[in-house]
């Protein structure tokens, strides 16, 4: 299972391997926020966490639809679902794979892209957390969405729209953490739900895209 | 004699004679919702090369899709060991941006096997070793697609169509591996138009093309 992590890992790194896709659109977003909203410091740093956390999770939906559709289209994923391999595990480290080229880049850019919408200073530790807690409940609900649409063509708007009400539960507790930990609040109850979903996601979906697979390779 | 010999008594001996690998008992087959085979019969032994002809749509990848596990039968059986049966499809499942030994390591790890020298001398692939998948050309993809089949470790090769845009010289690199597969006691299942040489046995399946048929109640999702 291994080889799969270290073969997604090195494609994704690759020329046209969309390893930077992701942190390039998070940084034209919050880079453009601040032309469109005005240079009130003030409602920058209001509006920031939101913005940071919606940009975080649309970056993460850019490149979903390769995780199963290139591997669909060159016979690979024939080829794995029928290697002695679980297919639960594949699909596991097809979605740690895209954390870490996706989820991951995007928790160590954002205190930096922070400063750019006038975060306060002591949101920076709360966004890293709740960006780390969050992003990988990102991954694992994309994988299930792009398995449920491999074999489609152009399933990239099919994937967008099945994906998205999946997401908000995560959006709404990763920004209202990064809310409460900014304003000194206790931050506990959001930051822990945010953390169930994650573990949730983590421990049923690998099972639910496996199957979801199988069915459409038939 | 075969059936009084037990299993575990022909592996101590490395008995590979008549011993079977696949028993296909009555097996009928559906594609995007429509039966197209039934009643197919064929048992492979080891050692065995079974060549499936027919013409272009009677379901030939459709079966050998069915035999590895891609799609359930609608009925009938196939008897196997678990983990005997490797596919070889249309495509050949390579990354173009990975070079060809990292490719084939890739599968050879994927299977649990070590050395992949053997497979890239099998089929002449040593001097494109470092070359990236999207350099080669078609035969040459080829070639490697079909030498993952020998870092499988597998006993039965499925292989749709193995020879598409191979040359003379690489078809007769394939037939030899094939026949060195069977010798080590591997078995082999073809959907091939040309002749490849080998000693084989022929499966045809014109006679099995199925009868139009009632599927409802057939859910193919949840079946």
């Amino acid at each position: 299972m291994i080889a799969i992590l270290i073969r997604d890992m090195r494609l994704a790194m690759r020329a046209g391997g969309g390893f930077g896709l992701g942190l390039a659109f998070f940084l034209i977003v919050v880079v453009l926020v601040p032309f469109g909203v005005g240079p009130q410091s003030a409602i920058l740093a209001e509006i920031a966490p939101g913005i940071l956390w919606v940009g975080a999770l649309l970056a993460c939906l850019l490149s979903l639809d390769r995780i199963f559709a290139l591997d669909f289209e060159d016979g690979s994923l024939d080829l794995l679902a029928t290697a002695p391999i679980p297919l639960e595990g594949v699909v596991a480290m097809k979605a740690l794979a895209h954390w870490l080229t996706t989820g991951l880049p995007l928790t160590i850019a954002a205190p930096f892209l922070a400063v750019l919408l006038h975060m306060p200073q002591n949101g920076f530790v709360w966004l890293v957390i709740t960006l780390a807690t969050g992003t990988p409940a990102l991954s694992f609900i994309g994988t299930f969405g792009a398995a449920l649409t491999v074999g489609l063509k152009r399933g990239g708007l099919l994937l967008s729209l099945l994906v998205l009400p999946l997401y908000v539960p995560t959006l709404i507790f990763g920004a209202e953490a990064l809310h409460r930990g900014m304003a000194g609040l206790d931050a506990t109850t959001p930051l822990l739900m945010l953390a169930g979903i994650t573990t949730g996601v983590i421990a049923l979906l690998p099972f639910v895209a496996a199957a979801t697979i199988r069915i459409n390779l038939r | 004699m075969d059936r009084a010999l037990p299993l575990f008594l022909r592996g101590l001996l490395g008995y590979a004679g008549d011993m079977e690998l696949m028993n296909v008992r009555n097996l009928a087959c559906t594609r995007g919702g429509a039966a197209v085979l039934e009643g197919v019969n064929f048992t492979l032994s080891a050692g065995q090369v079974l060549l499936l002809r027919g013409p272009n749509g009677i379901g030939k990848t459709t079966l050998l899709r069915t035999l590895a596990g891609l799609q359930p039968a609608i009925e009938g059986a196939i008897e196997t060991e678990p983990d005997t049966i490797t596919y070889g499809a249309h495509a050949d499942g390579l990354k173009s941006t990975l070079t060809v030994a990292e490719n084939l390591e890739f599968w050879a790890q994927v299977y649990g096997m070590r050395d992949i020298n053997p497979a890239l001398d099998a089929f002449n692939l040593q001097n494109l070793k470092t070359r990236d998948a999207h350099n080669l050309s078609a035969g040459q993809k080829r070639r490697l697609g079909l030498a993952r089949l020998l870092v499988t470790g597998r006993k039965i090769w499925a292989l749709d169509e193995p020879t598409v845009s191979l040359d003379m010289a690489s078809v007769e690199l394939f037939a030899d591996a094939v026949r060195a597969h069977c010798k080590a006691g591997g078995a082999a299942l073809i959907a091939t138009h040309i002749d490849l040489g080998i000693a084989a046995d022929l499966l045809d399946l014109t006679a099995n093309k199925a009868k139009p048929r009632d599927l409802a109640g057939f859910d193919e999702a949840f079946e």
